[in-house]
């Protein structure tokens, strides 16, 4: 009888993991949402009723109508169209920002744990002073220097979370190559960056996808937070960050403008929250009922 | 506990030399030449070649580090080009406000979460439970400005109880300045709750699942005096753990919270000097955020030290 085929097995390993995720009880509404956002942002175009930056002087802080859906802002525009367009920056914002640290970070801690001695000791030192800022202080005094915009934000959210990363990576290194499969290959004359790559990553790379899928959702909250102080995309541009912030001063006339992106941003962190939850649970055993 | 706190402090030691080497190639970072971005083109070119001179721009980059090392070796971390004060003296203004609202917010979260936590997982899958671990979900996705406005909107536009913005001492006007603090108190002190909540919960779950209460048990003890002699100590140490590591979601929910509420702390000082792009000053707050987070985490680890004997001799 054929032996089941490595990618066979790898197959059937993901699929066992999958039903794992899709039976926690939350993991599936987590999906749905996330679904819904990433398909809101890819055909925002489509969706969007109007144009997210036209503005309409004759009809501002127009209450929510069957013309305007989530009503008016304080220059007429389509609250409902800036928020459509709003998830897309949120959203790259938070992948963009999570796999620029997952690269970073994951290649700095395989360099640290893989080498060891002084370059370990070195990058593990220079991702504890990046730990040393309060991530929101070094997110702003990033954006600051590298410039207002979708990109500055996304480069100083990736920094701050690559030391995460580079740590997860360093340990999980340090267990692996301990393991005897590593020495076996290494016995057989593998060269390192081999063993590196076949063994030692795909091995690894369970903790590191848990972290990313936690993170993303504080990544999105991040930059709102970096939006609404001024530091995101900018102005007339939308994002739910900077939508909130340029409708608190309606609160009173017209707290729909601060309520819809506001809601947008609770749901969408939730969703992500349930998603990354169930990742755990499924990845990690001890986690599995 | 000297050695504890002597390996520690020597541990600091390199990480606060790469924290200072941070901050200083901050303003280096910048796209183009940074006196250009911190000011207007229509500045005479005079001005700005005596700014390049004062900060040192026109040296080379290890003369203009080792320059800048020194001045801060001797207490000097510079002067804002905005008011032209040295920073010390700018932010030893604003840690008033910032020290109350942290301490207010710290207050809040473990007055809420204490007996939240403690009862979600003493009565575990009963309703209690679920409204602690639905708090907690709320709390840690609830962005810090959403739940500012929503504080401002309910409980200062409609209801009018509380002052939306602005700062009174509360050492000098108890009353009036203690309710300036209320509502940016909650903000950040809530969202610390949950935090917390939800750590206290999973720490309480598997302190309860030990031996030594099951023994406790058998001895025939009363569940509340089991919480209370045996499994909250032991539960305790994961919470002291998360309560060091917020320090930094303090400091950057206070930034927020500062800014919404127009409180004047060093906060809404970051935040200040950032859109003035007065980097010297930038520079300053953000290494004296930094070394005072590093400082606090300092603390909680020998504070472990004090709470498990085992961490001592580790």
């Amino acid at each position: 009888m054929a032996r089941p085929s490595f990618r066979g097995r790898e197959g059937a390993r993901r699929w066992r993991l999958l039903r794992h995720a899709a039976r926690t009880r939350l993991g599936p509404l987590g999906v749905v949402v996330m679904l819904i956002a990433i398909a809101v942002a890819v055909f925002a175009p489509v969706i969007s009723p109007y144009d997210p930056l036209k503005q309409d002087l004759g009809n501002t802080l127009a209450r929510p109508d069957r013309a305007h859906l989530m009503g008016t802002d304080n220059v007429g525009r389509d609250v409902l169209s800036r928020m459509v367009w709003g998830t897309r920056v949120s959203l790259l914002a938070g992948f963009g920002s999570v796999a620029l640290a997952m690269v970073t970070g994951g290649l700095l801690g395989l360099l640290a744990g893989y080498a060891g001695g002084r370059t370990d000791g070195l990058v593990m030192r220079v991702m504890d002073a990046v730990l040393s800022f309060p991530p929101l202080v070094l997110a702003l005094a990033l954006g600051a220097v590298l410039g207002a915009g979708l990109t500055g934000v996304v480069i100083a959210l990736g920094v701050v979370y690559t030391p995460t990363f580079a740590r997860l990576m360093r340990g999980q290194v340090l267990t692996i190559t301990a393991r005897d499969y590593v020495e076996a290959a290494r016995a057989l004359g593998a060269p390192g960056w081999r063993v590196a790559w076949h063994h030692v990553l795909p091995n690894a790379a369970a903790p590191i996808v848990i972290q990313a899928s936690l993170s993303v959702a504080f990544a999105i909250l991040a930059e709102a937070s970096l939006s609404f102080l001024g530091l995101g995309i900018q102005p007339p541009g939308a994002s739910w960050g900077s939508m909130i912030n340029a409708g608190r001063g309606y609160l009173q006339q017209a707290p729909w403008i601060v309520f819809w992106p506001g809601a947008a941003l609770f749901v969408t962190v939730v969703g992500l929250n349930f998603v990354g939850d169930a990742v755990r649970e499924a990845l990690d055993p001890r986690l599995r009922k | 506990m000297g050695r504890l706190v002597l390996r520690r402090l020597l541990a600091t030691i390199p990480v606060l030399v790469l924290v200072t080497a941070g901050v200083f190639a901050l303003i280096h970072l910048t796209p183009g030449d940074p006196i250009d971005v911190m000011m207007a083109e229509s500045v005479d070119a005079t001005v700005k070649a005596n700014l390049r001179r004062e900060l040192g721009l026109d040296q080379p980059i290890y003369v203009q580090y080792a320059a800048w090392t020194w001045r801060l070796l001797h207490g000097d971390l510079g002067r804002s080009i905005r008011n032209g004060e040295p920073v010390i003296e700018n932010v030893s203004r604003r840690i008033r406000p910032s020290l109350q609202l942290s301490a207010l917010a710290m207050a809040i979260s473990l007055v809420v979460a204490t007996p939240l936590g403690i009862l979600s997982a003493a009565r575990r899958n009963t309703s209690v439970d679920r409204f602690g671990t639905t708090f907690a979900l709320f709390g840690i996705c609830m962005p810090n400005f959403l739940l500012a406005l929503l504080l401002i909107f309910f409980f200062g536009v409609k209801l009018r109880w509380l002052p939306i913005s602005g700062y009174i001492d509360p050492l000098e006007e108890m009353v009036p300045g203690l309710r300036s603090l209320v509502l940016p108190a909650l903000t950040l002190g809530l969202a610390l709750a949950a935090v917390v909540t939800r750590t206290l919960r999973s720490s309480m779950l598997d302190a309860l699942s030990e031996d030594y209460v099951r023994t406790a048990r058998a001895k025939g003890l009363s569940e509340s005096s089991i919480i209370r002699g045996h499994v909250l100590k032991n539960a305790l140490i994961p919470v002291v753990t998360v309560l060091g590591l917020q320090l930094g979601t303090l400091i950057g929910g206070a930034v927020i919270t500062e800014y919404v509420f127009a409180l004047p702390g060093v906060g809404r000082l970051v935040v200040d000097a950032v859109f003035a792009r007065d980097y010297p000053l930038v520079q300053g707050v953000v290494l004296l955020i930094a070394v005072g987070f590093i400082l606090s985490n300092l603390a909680v680890d020998v504070l472990y030290g004090w709470i498990d004997p085992r961490i001592r001799y580790r």
